[in-house]
């Protein structure tokens, strides 16, 4: 298997930030500096991701498992680190991309999927238009091509054909998230990040949802990073999982190793409240 | 005994830190075994004795506290398991190294007969092949036919484990764990299990298995190997 | 410098011209580029056409003949004040209805239906110079959507339209594709004088006075307006139910853009050309034409 995704000493700070920053937060005390009062969102957060593997990042809010996916797709800079994505033979040192550059890759070589579909999707155009828009951002202006994978991409995600011209407003809360991730997939990329996409959702519908995605990751070989507080979506989706605290990695291994045997005390601590 | 091992366990130890309770509690101590393509190695002890702490190490379900675990490879190097890269154990997973365990994990609302042929799905086994294959292990385990397109989710005990090893069986990895894998089973379906065990040892599979029953040992182990709930090692040695 | 009821020569100051034209050089070097410029006060409202007026009076000289137009009029009241105010402030200057014989021509809404000539100069006045205001409402996004020739969202909403209408239902301000890097909106002249702008002989300025914009289309510069692959972009075809194409009903023409409106009296729909001086000249034509047959 080949890598993808290589993340090396990954910090995210939000605030002035100070020498202390590092030394006075972490997963024992908080991820607020004591000194300046900045926010200590992530630090040192290594990993690698391989083709087609499914990394889970577990953590409670606040832990910096959202930051680190936000970073990588560029929503918020990085405030120091290093992340290089591999795609056809090329290596891309992403936090040092221009705009443009990371315009590219997070327009057709990432998918992403946020909680709040009101992120992912323009809810002033119909559910069609949202996949065109990824289509037309990738180049096509084929209108009756843009259309049909439009369809396809829907039909796949299990959204009704016939649907495909209404706006997001009028779907459920299950349907916009179909829809978001047929929107991240139209230009078939081979990095998918998957933030919280099934909280809040009613337990049938996250069941289906999770389904899908799985059924896509056989299918696609689409590496993914999935953001969740949730230990049912590690054990269902995740390989390999990091656990996060207070911005700090604390634990990071097998998925059925950190579930199975939690090495530190917060995993433990996780893994037997949620049994 | 000329056949080179494909497994060996040197010393190995886990213990679980419990920071909770601020305990540590041991499970396996200096284990020391080995494991043959085409033969079986029987884990046998008491309950407490962390028979299955041994199977769990190998497959990395459980970190080893210390100790190695020397794997041969296909590709014919060898690696420690209790120290190799996530991924590459992944790797061997999805190729070489099966686990049956007592219970099974599957995704909720898949099929059972693409539960069985999920590992030949991800080997990259044709679709209708690999189902193929599936269905004739779960025949051989006499499972129902009328089961084979539900989810397991709501079979039995008995029914669950025949589609766990099932899965384990269709595999055919290089290495095969096997963790009390007729526990439920009535003696019939045990027999059938025999069967299969049989057949895998000479496509030259190499097995470690724990027994619930002795006569399953007797019946299926070339070699027996057997802990003790005290923390000192033990040997192996001929049935 | 010639002074005229005690305003200099094109009411502007020699300075607030000498900006307009840097403006101007920089918007023909980076054909669709907005410039921004420091808009001055004039002496009538925003909106009333202050930056296509203030490009004429920083560009006329005495000598140049001057037409100005409002929606193919000359005789609006728009297009009649702006231009007394010219002549007003720019002595030695001439007017004029006719599109051939003006120098300069600034208009509101329309292009003259007559081709123009490398010889002439054409500023339109503009309300909205930003064609990503509809998508995008960040200006400082819009600006580095510019620059990367990021405008796939305007193809959006033309998909959105055709979903909805079966048909691009852009009627005014058609997103077009200057030298094919920036899109502008080429003001609210209709689809149908869109493709007069590319290859144009005679330069296009376009000024938006309230918005402090002013940008170009070069002479000789492709514009070419967005569009789908499979779904080329039309100009309105003035056919009737029986696709038919309407005629002026003053003076015949088949070809022109066409004003719709309803005759008072008999309450019926009525087609004339938009440009009257096209109209007119097509009129003479006519009778030309009739007195030579007699």
């Amino acid at each position: 298997m080949k890598k993808i995704l290589e993340v090396n000493s990954f910090s995210k700070v939000y605030g002035s930030g100070c020498d202390c920053c590092f030394a006075e937060t972490g997963p024992e005390r908080t991820n607020i500096c004591p000194g300046c009062g900045s926010v200590v969102a992530a630090h040192d957060v290594s990993f690698s991701l391989h083709q087609g593997e499914i990394l889970g990042i577990m953590g409670e809010s606040g832990s910096g498992k959202s930051t680190v996916v936000k970073s990588l797709f560029f929503d918020e800079p990085a405030s120091w680190g290093q992340a290089s994505f591999y795609d056809n033979g090329s290596r891309y040192d992403l936090f040092e991309l221009n705009r443009a550059q990371q315009r590219q890759l997070r327009s057709q070589r990432f998918g992403m999927v946020y909680q709040n579909p009101h992120l992912g999707l323009n809810f002033a155009i119909s559910a069609g238009g949202n996949i065109a828009e990824r289509l037309l951002v990738a180049g096509d202006s084929h209108y009756q091509r843009i259309r049909s994978r439009a369809q396809d991409l829907l039909q796949r995600t299990e959204v009704l054909p016939e649907r495909m011209d209404e706006i997001p407003r009028n779907f459920s809360g299950g349907m916009q998230q179909r829809v978001q991730i047929a929107k991240a997939l139209a230009t078939d990329p081979p990095l998918l990040f998957l933030d919280e996409v099934t909280t809040g959702l009613d337990l049938s519908v996250q069941a289906a949802i999770l389904d899908l995605i799985l059924e896509i990751q056989h299918e696609l070989q689409t590496a993914m990073i999935v953001v969740t507080h949730d230990l049912g979506v590690i054990r269902l989706l995740a390989d390999r999982t990091l656990v996060m605290k207070y911005g700090r990695i604390i634990e990071a291994g097998l998925t059925d190793q950190i579930l199975e045997d939690p090495q530190h005390a917060y995993t433990q601590r996780l893994v037997a409240s949620a049994l | 005994m000329t056949v080179a091992p494909i497994l060996r366990l040197e010393n190995f130890c886990k213990n679980f830190a419990l920071h909770e309770q601020d305990k540590v509690i041991p499970s396996s101590a200096q284990v020391n075994l080995s494991v043959y393509p085409g033969r079986l190695t029987a884990l046998i002890g008491p309950t407490g004795s962390g028979k299955s702490s041994v199977l769990n190490g190998i497959y990395r379900t459980y970190l080893t506290s210390s100790g190695r675990i020397l794997y041969r490879c296909a590709a014919g190097e060898e690696i420690d398991l209790a120290r190799a890269d996530d991924h590459d154990i992944l790797a061997l997973r999805r190729s070489e190294i099966g686990f049956v365990t007592q219970f099974l994990h599957f995704l909720p609302r898949q099929k059972t007969e693409d539960v069985v042929a999920q590992p030949l799905y991800q080997q990259g086994v044709d679709k209708e092949e690999a189902r193929a294959r599936a269905r004739a292990t779960l025949e051989a385990l006499n499972l129902p036919r009328r089961l084979w397109s539900l989810s397991p989710t709501t079979f039995s005990g008995g029914e669950k484990q025949r589609v766990n090893l099932a899965r384990g069986l269709t595999a055919r990895p290089r290495l095969l764990l096997l963790d009390e894998p007729t526990a439920s089973l009535d003696p019939r379906t045990c027999q059938r299990v025999v069967a299969q065990i049989k057949s895998l040892k000479k496509a030259n599979i190499a097995m470690l298995a724990i027994f619930h029953q002795m006569d399953l040992v007797k019946q299926l182990a070339d070699e027996v190997v057997e802990l003790s709930p005290a923390a000192e090692g033990v040997m192996g040695g001929q049935p | 410098m010639s002074q005229n009821n005690g305003y200099p020569f094109g009411f502007l100051d020699e300075y607030a011209k000498k900006e307009v034209r840097r403006s101007v050089l920089k918007a023909i070097a980076l054909p669709g580029y907005q410039v921004p410029y420091s808009s001055r006060e004039m002496p009538m409202g925003r909106g009333f056409g202050t930056g296509g007026l203030q490009l004429t009076l920083a560009l006329i000289g005495p000598g140049e003949v001057l037409k100005v137009i409002d929606q193919g009029s000359d005789d609006s009241v728009n297009a009649v004040n702006l231009r007394s105010f010219v002549e007003l402030t720019c002595p030695g200057i001439a007017t004029t209805a006719k599109t051939e014989e003006a120098s300069l021509i600034q208009s509101r809404h329309r292009i003259p239906e007559k081709a123009l000539n490398d010889r002439q100069l054409l500023v339109l006045q503009v309300p909205y110079p930003d064609p990503l205001s509809v998508v995008e409402p960040s200006e400082d996004r819009r600006k580095a959507m510019h620059g990367e020739a990021d405008y796939a969202r305007l193809l959006v909403k033309l998909y959105e339209d055709i979903v909805k209408f079966k048909e691009i239902t852009i009627s005014h301000r058609y997103p077009t594709r200057i030298n094919g890097h920036y899109i502008i909106d080429p003001s609210p002249i209709p689809r149908f004088d869109v493709p007069k702008l590319h290859q144009s002989a005679a330069l296009a300025l376009l000024g938006a006075g309230r918005e402090k914009k002013i940008y170009a289309v070069p002479p000789y510069t492709d514009a070419v307006p967005i569009a789908f692959d499979d779904i080329p972009f039309r100009i309105e075809d003035f056919n009737d139910d029986q696709g038919r194409r309407r005629t002026c009903q003053r003076c015949g023409c088949q070809t022109s853009y066409l004003d719709e409106f309803i005759d008072s009296t008999s309450g019926e729909k009525l087609y004339q050309c938009s440009d009257i001086d096209w109209c007119n000249d097509q009129l003479t034509a006519t009778q030309h034409l009739e007195e030579v047959d007699i």
